[in-house]
């Protein structure tokens, strides 16, 4: 029996990440880290941090100010034996790396016929709530969903964080890793050494009967906690993570969908373009007629993210932008 | 019947060398004109092909100085380079017919060519594309001590690109153990060499680097071969990178739509006076080879070529099931 006197561990989404790199840097020598400030700083965002003293400068290298080369290197390492972990500082930066995402590592394995592979994981943070302002607080996850052949994954909770960065580096594709920078601070369980989380499964991180509310990263915890407040309310909302963004677990989202008769999409991404247009594009094609409202979706408007704290906080949908979107749907 | 050629300087080569280049040279010379010949009676899978004729010399000279294990990765003008790698002849027909017999199994056609049993990383139709790529392999052969060497080709007009300057930089504050081939045919499409750059000597642009940097005759296969080997010592005696600034010219079009309009007529043909293959032939007649082996040459050739697009012609063509199952190399647990 498991002993009610001591609590389970926690960690920090952040420290998960570290984990991850640890032990499967400890378990792998083909796996190294290489990016900007990633050796004695440690990352921006200090998720390497300990790793160049444990792992010396040949696994652990400081790159140039050089995006496109950090990727396009990686990728390289990646054909002929290596198992590299990328880190690109903010998703924003991502915009210098597009050739060696798009046209080279998520096309070589088809577009070779087999005969090479990308085992390798760019790690990217992305998102609000600094006021890193319009160059540093982008979500740009729906751009990587357009490109066949790239795996994408953006991870709520430190025990999500460490299983699926241990299954991307573990992966033999290209896998965009993204973080966000609200949730680096973030407690959860500690899920143990062994941990993994496969990619492509959403998760329901909360279940419930009324509603079903789709999200992601950050935005998972702004549905859980409009979840809350409405339960006093009656309202009972299932909160899907999808966890990975590409491939989309569309199954565990429709059957959801096909108990609770509504749908809500809430992202931090702006609404145009954006993957809630695609999450209830396929609700429409796949649910017609069994759905009792039509499908919505809550996301940040189509605006330059200002860096100013207030103005931030008054565009990105909070818990009760959400919880009124949901009663909205709910009532109707 | 050959021009005389007063600058090829052969004189302590092996005429063994000599003729295993020559043959190679002109290997490479008519599987393109048959590629050509492929591409007129619309045979080609592809309307996109880009020939290297004029410029076999730089993948032959560079290719022979190579060891088995080392690395190539290489452009949209990549069949030479292919060939001159070791790639089978079959491969490359198939792979431009379409067939499963290709080098990418039909999916790439011309500017996707790739044979991992050879070190061939793959040709890239991004200009200046693969470039970090074989940086990244030449990362990777250095933190494993494996004294491989990377040979990375890319023309003129990819020296351009900003993934050029951070790819030579990184390669050479890490010394990495690579050779970038810079393939100057002088002409990116219609843009000439004088207006890709203010400074024209790739040793002067080196020097900007900290690295070694040669400018030399890309049409002579010796000196080219020469430098090559320098280049390749150098890199895998851990001393670092190598700017390798190869002079030659694209005697065609750049595609096959292109009449080069743009070029000065007189131009091309004093370039023409400097054919590779000529070159070689006039040195190998010097070494008293004769009419006869000459002839053995070309018809052992043309027997290669047309048995390889026997090859191709009897294999099956690419498939469309593939498409779909064939994206990721994991396949997913969770999308069902
Ligand atoms: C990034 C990129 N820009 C433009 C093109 C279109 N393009 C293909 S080849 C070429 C010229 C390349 O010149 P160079 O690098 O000198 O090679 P060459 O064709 O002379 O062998 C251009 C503009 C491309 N494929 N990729
Ligand atoms: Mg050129």
């Amino acid at each position: 029996m498991i002993s009610t006197l001591t609590p389970p561990r926690t960690v920090t989404y952040r420290e998960a990440l570290r984990e991850a790199l640890f032990e499967e840097m400890e378990a792998d020598d083909r796996v190294i880290v290489m990016g900007e400030d990633v050796g004695k700083y440690g990352g921006a965002y200090a998720v390497s941090k300990g790793l160049l003293e444990r792992f010396g400068d040949r696994r652990v290298i400081d790159t140039p100010m050089s995006e496109a080369l950090i990727v396009g290197a990686a990728l390289g390492a990646a054909v002929v034996g290596g198992r590299p972990v990328a880190e690109i500082m903010y998703m924003d930066f991502v915009t210098l790396t597009m050739d060696a995402l798009v046209n080279q590592a998520a096309k070589l394995h088809f577009m070779f016929g087999g005969q090479l592979s990308a085992p390798m994981v760019v790690r990217v943070q992305q998102g609000v709530g600094r006021g890193a302002g319009a160059q540093h607080s982008q979500s740009l996850e729906a751009w990587f969903a357009h490109v066949p052949g790239l795996k994408v994954v953006a991870p709520s909770t430190p025990a999500d964080a460490k299983g699926l960065l241990k299954s991307s580096i573990r992966d033999d594709d290209p896998v965009l890793f993204i973080e966000h920078k609200g949730l680096y601070a973030r407690k959860g369980t500690d899920p143990g050494r062994e941990h993994t989380v496969p990619i492509g499964v959403a998760d329901v991180k909360r279940p419930g009967v009324d509603v079903t509310v789709v999200a992601w990263s950050n935005m998972v915890h702004t549905a859980l906690d409009a979840a809350e407040l409405l339960a006093d309310d009656g309202i009972d909302v299932e909160v899907i993570d999808l966890r990975t963004i590409a491939p989309l677990d569309m199954q565990t989202v429709l059957a959801s969908c096909r108990r609770t008769g509504r749908l809500l999409v809430a992202h931090e991404a702006c609404q145009t373009g954006g993957l809630g247009a695609e999450i209830i594009a396929q609700a429409a094609e796949h649910l017609h007629g069994l759905l009792h409202a039509p499908p919505r979706r809550i996301a940040t408007p189509d605006v330059v993210l200002p860096a100013n704290t207030t103005l931030e906080r008054a565009l990105v949908p909070d818990t009760d932008a959400i919880a009124s979107a949901i009663r909205d749907l709910v009532r109707s | 019947m050959f021009a005389p050629n007063p600058t090829m300087a052969a004189t302590e080569t092996d005429t063994e060398t000599l003729s295993r280049l020559y043959r190679e040279l002109l290997r490479i010379r008519r599987a393109e004109e048959g590629i050509l010949e492929l591409l007129l009676k619309n045979k080609l899978s592809s309307t996109m092909c880009h020939v290297s004729i004029g410029q076999e010399a730089v993948a032959v000279g560079v290719c022979d100085a190579l060891e088995p294990d080392d690395y190539i990765t290489s452009t949209h003008r990549g069949h030479g380079h292919f060939l001159a790698r070791g790639g089978a002849m079959s491969a490359l027909m198939a792979e431009l017919m379409g067939r499963e017999a290709g080098a990418c199994r039909g999916r790439g056609s011309s500017m996707h060519l790739v044979d991992a049993s050879i070190g061939h990383l793959g040709s890239n139709a991004i200009v200046g594309g693969h470039i970090p790529i074989a940086t990244g392999a030449a990362l990777w052969t250095a933190l494993r001590g494996e004294h491989r060497v990377v040979a990375s080709f890319f023309g003129d007009g990819a020296t351009s690109e900003g993934i050029f300057h951070e790819s030579v930089n990184f390669a050479a504050v890490q010394r990495l153990p690579i050779v970038f081939v810079v393939e100057n045919n002088q002409w990116a499409m219609s843009l000439p060499w004088a207006k890709s750059t203010a400074q024209q000597s790739i040793e002067v642009k080196a020097e900007g680097y900290g690295i070694a940097g040669v400018d030399v005759d890309g049409q002579d296969v010796l000196a080219v071969r020469t430098a090559a080997r320098d280049a390749i010592g150098r890199a895998r005696r851990g001393e670092g990178p190598t700017l390798l600034g190869l002079s030659t010219y694209r005697f065609l079009g750049h595609s096959r739509a292109d009449p080069s309009s743009y070029r000065d007529k007189a131009e091309e043909e004093k370039w023409r006076l400097r054919d590779p293959v000529l070159l070689a032939h006039n040195l190998l007649m010097a070494h008293d080879f004769d009419e006869e082996w000459f002839e053995q040459v070309d018809r052992d050739i043309a027997a290669e070529i047309a048995a390889a697009i026997e090859i191709a012609e009897n294999s099956p063509p690419a498939s469309i099931g593939e498409v779909f199952s064939d994206i990721y190399a994991t396949p997913l647990e969770g999308i069902r």
